[in-house]
C-alpha cells in the first residue's frame, strides 16, 4: 500500500455518520481490538490514510498518519539510529500508529523513559461534530491551549478519529546490557527500588518470579561501569527477551485465565492474590493470571491508589476500573465535549461512554 | 542576586495598562456585592486570612507580567482543603470569579486580577507532606516553592528535575498550572512529565484525586490535561511530583561563535550525534556582553553568539560525552571551546545565563520577554527576521534561547515612560509570536497564555479549535468561573483582533462576522 491522505473521505463519512447519529467502530490493523470491552457499531476503517509526514532527525520528531504500520515507522528510526522511546507493543504485525496511540501502552522502558503520552507533542483528529482539528504541534515545548493531543492519547479512540501524530523520538543508545540477579519477590521489589534510586542508566526492570532482570542502556563506558558496580549476571539474547516480554509472548502470558494489569506504586511489596504474577516497570505494573473475583482484586488496588485493568480474556467482566461520582461526571461531560453523539467507539471504555 | 521574576515585576512597572480593557468577554455579575462576599468569608475563615482594603488586596493587582493590573474585590489565603472547598461553593452559588495565585511570579498575567473577584491565595498551603524516598516522590502543598523539593529531596540523593530560571521564587502549585519547563526540559521533560498525582477542587467544591499511586490511572488522562491549564479548570490543592536521582557528575562546555547560525548548527550536530545533553542553551551578543557586565561570568563579549551545553550522568558517560561535543563544536566553527573544570567553575558559567533577564534589565528602563519556540533548524531565520523587526521598530533585543528544545525568549528593551513604546513594544512582540507560528512553532513554550498571549490564539488555532477548548473548559467549570478571560479567547475576541490586524494580506478569521 503507499502513502495517502485520506482526511478528507474520513471526515465526509464521519458527516455522515454525525447526521444519522451513526455509531463507528474505529479500524486499522486490528492488532489491539481484545483491548478494552467490545463494540458492535460500523466499522470506520483507517489503515488507507497513510504514510510518514514529516520526519526530522536532528529536530528529534516524526509526524505519521495514523494508518501507518508501526514497523515502518520503527524501521524508519533505526536507519537514524533513533528509536520511540516508549517502547510501544505492537501485538501483531500489522499494527498501526494510530492504534497505539489511541491505546496509549507503552513497553518496558515506561518508567524510565516515558509513556506513550509522554512523546505525543501534537495531534489532528477528527471530533465526534466530524471537525478536523490540530492540537501541539512538532516543538518540545508548547503550552497554547490545554494538552488535548496528550488527553487523546489511550482514549481508545472514544473522544475523535487520530488523523496523524506528531511524535517526540530519542536516540539509540549505543550499547544495552542486561543482568539478572537470583532473589525472592520482596527482595526483588526493594532492590529493584533502590537501585532507580541511584544514579545508574537503568531502561527497564522486571522480575519473573525467581528473577530480578536489569537493562542498562547508554555509552559502553557508563554501562560498563554500573554493571561492575550493580553486579548480577550478564544474560545473553536479552533484546529477545525484552521484547518477548513487551509483546506477551513471554511463556508467562500463555494461559487462557484471565489477565490482569496491576498499576500501582513500584514500591508496594508483594500482592497477596491466587494465581501467578510477573512484575514489571521496577514493581509499578504487575501482570497476575488469576481466576479471583474481580471485585476483591479491584477493591485491593484501589486501597493502594492504584487500578487494575482486566487486560485479556475477561469474557463479560468490564475491563477498566470503574470510576465513581465526579470523576465520572467530569469523564463523561469531556466525552460529549468531544462526541456529542457517542459516535465514537461506544462502550469500549466504559459501557455508557 | 535577585531573581529573574522580581527583576521583570520592577524592569516594567512604570507604565502599565488597566486591565479592565484587556477582558474581551460576556462574564455573569455577581448576584452579591463586595461586602456580601467579604462579610461571608469571614465567617467561612479566620479574619486576618481575608484581605479586603485597598492597601491590603493592592500587591495581588498584577504577577510577574506587571504591565496589566487590576485590583481584585477581595483576597482570600485559606489553610486548609475544606476551606478552599467552602469558599468555592459559597462563589460558585453567587457567579464570583475565582482567580487562583501561588507566587505570583507567571510571565503572562495568568493570575491577573479582575474587577469582581475573588483572587483565592494558595501562599499558605506551604508544607512537604511526605518524601518517599523508596518510591521516588514526594507529596507536597500548592505553595511550596520548586527549589524547596529538590533542598528537601537532597538527603536521599534525590531531587524534582524542572527548574524554571524563578525556581528560588515560584510554587509547584504554579509550575502545574502553567506546565512550566526550565533549562532541563529537553532531557528531563517539562512538569507534566515529572508529577503523578494532582487533588484538586472543582468549582463546585468537589475534592478529587487526579492520578494514582502508579505511572497511569483508568479513563482519560486529566494529568495530562489539568497540567498547563492555567487555573482554568480547578484549584490544585495537593501535588506527587516525582524525584529522580541526583546525577553522579555534571560538566558544562562553553564554545564561542563568530556567527550565531553556525551556533544553531551545532545544536543540531549535537543531537544527531545521538547526545542528549542535559542543558543546551544559546545566547547572542547582547545577551552575552549584559550577562558578562552584569555577573563575571567569564563569558566572550566579542562573540556573536555562545553556547552552553551541559553533560550530566555517570563520570565514565560525562568523560565520554564532553570529549564528543567539544569536537563536534570545534567542527561547526566554534572559535573557542571551554570545559569547566570544577563545580565551582560549573556554577559560574551557568551563573550568566541564568542572571540574563535582570542584566538585560540593566540596559534598559524596561524590557518585555516573549516566549515563543520553533523548529532548530528555523533558527537563522528567525534570528534574521527578529533583527530586521528590530530596526523596523527602533527597539533593541537581546535574545536567549533554549537551544536544545527551540524556546526562544527575545527580551524587547524599550522605555515605557516614552509615550507610545510600551505599545510599540507589544506590537513588536506580537510579531514575533506570529513569525514563530509561520515557520511552525508555538506562540507559548513554557510562559503560558494568561492575558498577555490572548490575542496570538487568534493566529495560532482556528475557530474550531478554539471552540473545542471552550467546550473542554465547560466539562469542567459550565459557568465559566474560574479564571475568566484567560488563555483561550472569544471568537468574538478573535474577530475584534483579526479586524485590527490583517497576517499577510488575509483576514484570520474571513468567515466571521465583523463588529
Amino acid at each position: 500500500m503507499s502513502d495517502r491522505d485520506c482526511s478528507t473521505e474520513l471526515r465526509e463519512q464521519i458527516q455522515t455518520c454525525y447526521q444519522h447519529k451513526t455509531p463507528l467502530q474505529i479500524v486499522a490493523g486490528g492488532s489491539k481490538t481484545f483491548y478494552g470491552n467490545p463494540v458492535s457499531a460500523e466499522p470506520l476503517s483507517v489503515s488507507a490514510h497513510r504514510g510518514i509526514v514529516h520526519y526530522e532527525p536532528t529536530e528529534l520528531v516524526l509526524t505519521a498518519r495514523c494508518g501507518t504500520p508501526l514497523t515502518e515507522i520503527e524501521q524508519t528510526l533505526a536507519e537514524q539510529q533513533q528509536i520511540l522511546g516508549f517502547e510501544p507493543p505492537h501485538f501483531a504485525d500489522s499494527a498501526t500508529l494510530g492504534g497505539c496511540i489511541a491505546s496509549g501502552l507503552s513497553g518496558p522502558a515506561r518508567p524510565y523513559r516515558g509513556a506513550a503520552r509522554d512523546f505525543v507533542l501534537g495531534m489532528q483528529i477528527i471530533n465526534g461534530k466530524a471537525e478536523v482539528l490540530h492540537f501541539g504541534g512538532e516543538v518540545m515545548k508548547n503550552v497554547a491551549g490545554y494538552d488535548l493531543a496528550r488527553l487523546l492519547t489511550g482514549s481508545l479512540g472514544t473522544l475523535g478519529v487520530i488523523l496523524e501524530v506528531s511524535l517526540k523520538v530519542l536516540p539509540k543508545s549505543e550499547v544495552e546490557q542486561t543482568v539478572s540477579f537470583e532473589l525472592s519477590e520482596p527482595a526483588a521489589i526493594q532492590r529493584v527500588n533502590e537501585l532507580s534510586a541511584q544514579a545508574f542508566p537503568i531502561t527497564a526492570a522486571c522480575y519473573d518470579g525467581e528473577q530480578l532482570y536489569l537493562r542498562l542502556s547508554g555509552n559502553a563506558a557508563a554501562v560498563k561501569s554500573a554493571h561492575k558496580q550493580i553486579g548480577g549476571n550478564s544474560v545473553n539474547n536479552a533484546s529477545m527477551f525484552w521484547q518477548n516480554l513487551c509483546e506477551h509472548k513471554h511463556p508467562f502470558f500463555q494461559n487462557p485465565h484471565p489477565l490482569w494489569r496491576l498499576s500501582l506504586a513500584a514500591a508496594t511489596p508483594p500482592l497477596k492474590f491466587e494465581g501467578k504474577q510477573f512484575i514489571d516497570w521496577g514493581g509499578a505494573q504487575r501482570w497476575l493470571v488469576s481466576e479471583e473475583e474481580p471485585k476483591r482484586i479491584r477493591r485491593q488496588l484501589k486501597e493502594l491508589g492504584g487500578h487494575a485493568t482486566l487486560f485479556r480474556h475477561g469474557g463479560e467482566q468490564p475491563v477498566f476500573q470503574p470510576l465513581e461520582g465526579k470523576l465520572r461526571e467530569l469523564q463523561m461531560n469531556l466525552k460529549l465535549a468531544f462526541d456529542p453523539h457517542c459516535l465514537f467507539n461506544p462502550g469500549r471504555i466504559y459501557p455508557d461512554f | 542576586m535577585p531573581f529573574p521574576s522580581v527583576q521583570v515585576v520592577l524592569a516594567v512597572q512604570s507604565g502599565y495598562h488597566a486591565a479592565m480593557n484587556m477582558y474581551i468577554d460576556t462574564l455573569t455579575k455577581p448576584t452579591i456585592t463586595r461586602n456580601d462576599l467579604v462579610r461571608a468569608l469571614q465567617s467561612l475563615l479566620s479574619r486576618d486570612a481575608v484581605l479586603h482594603t485597598e492597601e491590603d488586596t493592592r500587591p495581588y493587582e498584577c504577577d510577574g507580567l506587571s504591565a496589566y493590573r487590576q485590583t481584585p474585590w477581595v483576597v482570600a489565603l485559606p489553610q486548609t482543603v475544606q476551606e478552599v472547598q467552602k469558599i468555592l461553593r459559597y462563589c460558585h452559588a453567587n457567579a464570583i470569579p475565582v482567580i487562583a495565585r501561588g507566587a505570583g511570579t507567571g510571565l503572562s498575567g495568568g493570575a491577573l486580577p479582575r474587577d469582581n473577584c475573588l483572587v483565592l491565595s494558595l501562599a499558605k498551603f506551604n508544607r512537604i507532606l511526605d518524601i518517599d524516598p523508596l518510591n521516588r516522590n514526594a507529596r507536597v502543598q500548592p505553595g511550596v516553592r520548586n527549589l524547596a523539593i529538590s533542598e528537601a529531596a537532597k538527603v536521599h540523593g534525590l531531587y524534582y528535575a524542572p527548574d524554571p530560571s524563578s525556581q528560588i521564587a515560584c510554587t509547584i502549585g504554579g509550575n502545574v498550572a502553567e506546565n512550566s519547563g526550565g533549562v532541563h526540559c529537553l532531557k528531563y521533560g517539562l512538569t507534566v512529565h515529572n508529577i503523578q498525582q494532582l487533588q484538586i477542587i472543582t468549582m463546585d467544591g468537589e475534592l478529587l484525586t487526579i492520578g494514582g499511586s502508579g505511572l497511569d490511572s483508568p479513563g482519560y488522562d486529566l494529568l495530562a490535561l489539568l497540567t498547563g491549564s492555567e487555573g482554568m479548570l480547578g484549584i490544585i490543592t495537593e501535588i506527587t511530583v516525582k524525584l529522580l536521582p541526583i546525577p553522579q557528575r555534571a560538566q558544562v562546555l562553553l564554545a564561542a561563535f563568530d556567527d550565531a547560525g553556525k551556533a544553531g548548527e551545532a545544536v543540531g550536530a549535537i543531537i544527531s550525534a545521538g547526545i542528549i545533553p542535559a542543558g543546551l542553551e544559546m545566547m547572542d551578543n547582547l545577551a552575552i556582553r549584559a550577562a558578562e557586565d552584569f555577573v563575571k561570568a567569564g563569558y566572550p563579549t566579542e562573540a556573536a553568539a555562545i553556547l552552553l551545553c551541559e553533560m550530566d550522568g555517570s563520570n565514565e558517560e560525562v568523560s565520554l560525552d564532553v570529549m564528543k561535543v567539544r569536537q563536534l563544536l570545534l567542527e561547526c566553527g566554534a572559535t573557542d571551546v571551554r570545559t569547566s573544570t570544577s563545580e565551582d567553575e560549573r556554577l559560574q558559567l551557568w551563573k550568566g545565563r541564568k542572571s540574563a533577564f535582570p542584566a538585560v534589565g540593566r540596559l534598559s528602563p524596561d524590557y518585555y520577554c516573549m516566549d515563543g519556540t520553533i523548529p532548530r533548524k528555523q533558527l537563522p531565520s528567525v534570528l534574521q527576521r527578529i533583527s530586521e523587526l528590530s530596526q523596523e521598530y527602533g527597539l533593541a533585543v537581546a535574545n536567549v534561547f533554549h537551544a536544545g528544545d527551540g524556546n526562544l525568549h527575545p527580551l524587547i528593551l524599550y522605555d515605557a515612560n516614552k509615550p507610545g513604546e510600551l505599545q510599540r513594544t507589544e506590537e513588536f512582540g506580537g510579531k514575533i509570536l506570529e513569525l514563530c507560528v509561520e515557520v511552525g512553532g508555538t506562540i507559548t513554550g513554557e510562559h503560558g497564555v494568561g492575558i498577555e498571549k490572548i490575542n496570538q490564539m487568534c493566529v495560532q488555532f482556528q475557530p474550531l479549535e478554539l471552540e473545542q477548548f471552550h467546550r473542554v473548559k465547560a466539562a469542567f467549570d459550565p459557568e465559566g468561573l474560574l479564571n475568566p478571560g484567560k488563555a483561550v479567547p472569544t471568537l468574538h475576541r478573535c474577530a475584534e483582533f483579526g479586524a485590527m490586524h490583517v497576517h499577510h494580506g488575509k483576514l484570520t478569521h474571513p468567515e466571521l462576522e465583523r463588529f
